[in-house]
């Protein structure tokens, strides 16, 4: 016999709840479903596009989302919701959902410790070669900082709010950068990320997708606890104490 | 030649209604009564019986744009005659309701007409507010004036000609229109008045769940025969009918379970009724839920309209494939023969809510998949994911059909020219 629930999840009497039900279904008849008092379970709303277990969906261009900091999903739970980010089927889905259970989902999807699937190799290129100075060094010429500035060496994000680069898909990257530079894409102000997108080209947002997503994450890798310094702007959502100058700034 | 004899004095009064109504009417305009009202500040009882009937009435979820700060308006609401923003009710004194009195905001609910004498449009639902009492009115006032001021102008509606202007609105209230208090009725019983009063007035049930005209006016709005919500692309189904949402039937415990969880044993709210569960009823006391349930389930029963018969059939291979995309995609969760599981994952066997003529809410629901709304009944809902990205129109019109005309269901198939109706923004 499967079970039902494992728990009590509603103000409902649970043994209303099993008469009614079992009133209504004859289980021994029907392969009853499975539903498990979980997170996991709660959350098959989300994987049906971003992947089992949030590892990204198959169509090359809904984000993992598995092992992410959990305050950047908490953050971008709230964007959709709230209007910062443009989606109508993520908006749509979380418009009757507290920031506490949201906080719940995005603490779920951090906690999974998943591998990456490797990167098929592509051979040296020009834009690949540009996309990476970007991304290691910046434009300093433009006053541009280094992706890895705030996003960490190994660019695997750091907790809680800043999120990873890699092993996220090109075309989602370029998306994203693309609709930052437009205004489509926002995040809490100061929105930092807009203030560096709306300097790079179409060519700059096209190289740095390019070499980002042709990175493999190594095993094992998770955002850092830590930046390894302050970061060069402020950005709303990323606690004070990381930023440039702290909260004095 | 009769018809014109009566064609002219008809013209002629309407001519005479709109001049009337058109005309500049600021009422009894006192700024000192006004100002003197502000520095006393109301007391703390009356300010949270407004915050409360502000709950009942769901007024922020118009008055706040998505992310915008609450109260302040610029909420787009789409209708079929244009886009009508909503206002900023802080008391910022330039943008919002800063210089109103209490009357001038009782005259908006009532009479549906701004401070200076303008006629409201009736997407603002006077229609159902002017049975709001005087007393209420008040409360809400008095918790509106304790918001913070915001300063954020309201932006302008965007509609079209001819429903731009006052004359034709004039014309719109002189047809469809008539201020009115709500009258009690003393064959029934205290919580049945109650109830009536709250779905008839703040609660505005009919604006969803009445069916319009083509002029947007609602019809019999107490009978609750459910309404297309153009805007939206759901149906609000009818609250009379037994086949659609009508709650007659139901358990009194099951009716109030609904409007505060948003969830019960067998059912769950959906699109913009969980809105509505999770902006207001969620906080309604237990003797006003009880109030609401004593009269929706005291609607007389009335049939659902026949449904339009749809001459759609699908062949043998048809059949076959949606019966393999229910199987692949719905079974896991709502069981190989559509027997559900508990509240979590509804029976879609013998569910009203599938079987709906039109089939607008159905292909929302697969096309966008959907929380039951979090309620402090219901805190951690579980979830459907949307398919509108991983199935194609062809294949959304195969699967609803297929659950709509399976097990017990005899509901008609729908089309692909259904899903791309309806599908909206989601895409």
């Amino acid at each position: 016999m499967k079970r039902l629930f494992e728990s009590r999840p509603f103000r409902l009497p649970m043994q209303r709840l099993l008469l009614t039900c079992c009133a209504l279904f004859s289980f021994s008849a029907l392969a009853a479903p499975l539903v498990e008092d979980t997170m996991a379970q709660r959350v098959l709303a989300c994987t049906g596009c971003h992947g089992a277990e949030g590892r990204a969906g198959p169509d090359g261009y809904y984000p993992r989302i598995a092992g992410k900091p959990a305050g950047y999903l908490h953050n971008q739970l709230l964007n959709f919701r709230d209007g910062r980010r443009q989606y109508p089927l993520m908006s749509e889905l979380l418009q009757t959902l507290g920031d506490d259970y949201l906080r719940d989902m995005a603490d779920h999807f951090a906690a999974l410790d998943l591998p990456y699937p490797a990167v098929r190799a592509t051979g040296p290129n020009a834009a690949l070669t540009r996309g990476e100075e970007l991304v290691r060094k910046g434009d300093a010429a433009r006053d541009l900082p280094a992706c890895a500035s705030c996003h960490g060496d190994a660019l695997m994000g750091v907790a809680p709010a800043i999120p990873g680069l890699i092993g996220l898909p090109r075309d989602y990257l370029a998306a994203q950068l693309s609709a930052w530079k437009s205004g489509i894409r926002q995040a809490h102000t100061p929105d930092c990320m807009a203030q560096i997108v709306k300097q790079l080209s179409a060519v700059d947002i096209s190289a740095v997708s390019q070499w980002l997503a042709a990175q493999t994450v190594p095993a094992g890798a998770r955002p850092a606890a830590m930046p390894a310094r302050d970061l060069p702007l402020r950005c709303g959502g990323v606690p004070a104490s990381q930023t440039a100058g702290g909260a004095a700034r | 030649m009769k018809r014109v004899v009566l064609i002219v004095p008809l013209v002629a009064l309407l001519a005479a209604l709109v001049w009337w109504s058109t005309r500049h009417n600021p009422g009894p305009d006192t700024p000192a009564i006004a100002n003197a009202s502000r520095v006393a500040a109301p007391p703390a009882e009356l300010v949270a019986r407004g915050e409360y009937l502000a709950r009942a009435g769901n007024c922020m979820a118009c008055h706040s744009a998505r992310g915008g700060t609450p109260w302040a308006g610029g909420r787009a609401i789409d209708t079929t005659f244009g886009t009508f923003y909503t206002s900023n009710l802080t008391p910022d004194p330039d943008t919002g309701l800063g210089r109103w009195t209490a009357t001038d905001f009782w005259r908006a609910l009532h009479e549906g007409r701004s401070r200076d004498g303008r006629l409201l449009y009736p997407a603002f639902p006077y229609t159902s507010y002017t049975h709001v009492t005087r007393e209420d009115s008040d409360a809400l006032w008095a918790y509106l004036q304790t918001l913070p001021a915001t300063q954020q102008a309201s932006r302008p509606h965007v509609l079209r000609f001819p429903y731009d202007s006052q004359t034709a609105l004039a014309v719109w209230r002189a047809l469809y229109f008539k201020p009115a208090v709500f009258q009690a009725d003393a064959s029934q019983s205290a919580a049945w008045n109650r109830g009536a009063y709250l779905v008839q007035g703040l609660g505005h049930c009919s604006a969803c769940h009445a069916p319009r005209n083509a002029l947007g006016a609602s019809e019999d709005a107490d009978k609750l025969a459910g309404g297309l919500m153009a805007g939206q692309n759901w149906y609000a189904p009818s609250l009379g009918s037994p086949h659609e949402a009508g709650v007659q039937g139901w358990e009194r415990d099951d009716v109030i379970a609904l409007l505060r969880d948003g969830i019960t044993h067998d059912a769950s709210v959906a699109g913009p009724m969980a809105e509505v569960v999770y902006g207001s009823t969620q906080y309604l006391s237990a003797s006003d839920l009880d109030a609401m349930a004593t009269y929706l389930q005291a609607l007389p029963a009335a049939p659902s309209a026949p449904a339009t018969g749809r001459a759609i059939t699908l062949d043998d291979a048809q059949r076959a494939r949606a019966a393999r995309l229910y199987a692949d995609h719905c079974a896991n969760c709502h069981g190989e023969q559509g027997e559900g599981s508990g509240p979590i994952y509804p029976a879609l066997d013998g569910n009203r809510a599938v079987t709906l003529d039109p089939p607008a809410n159905p292909l929302r629901i697969v096309l966008g998949g959907g929380f039951a709304p979090a309620t402090q009944g219901n805190p951690r809902p579980f979830g459907m994911p949307p398919f509108a990205a991983s199935l194609s129109d062809e294949d959304i019109a195969l699967v609803v059909s297929h659950i709509r005309g399976s097990w017990s269901n005899a509901a008609s198939p729908v089309s692909v020219i259904d899903v791309q109706r309806y599908r909206g923004n989601l895409r």
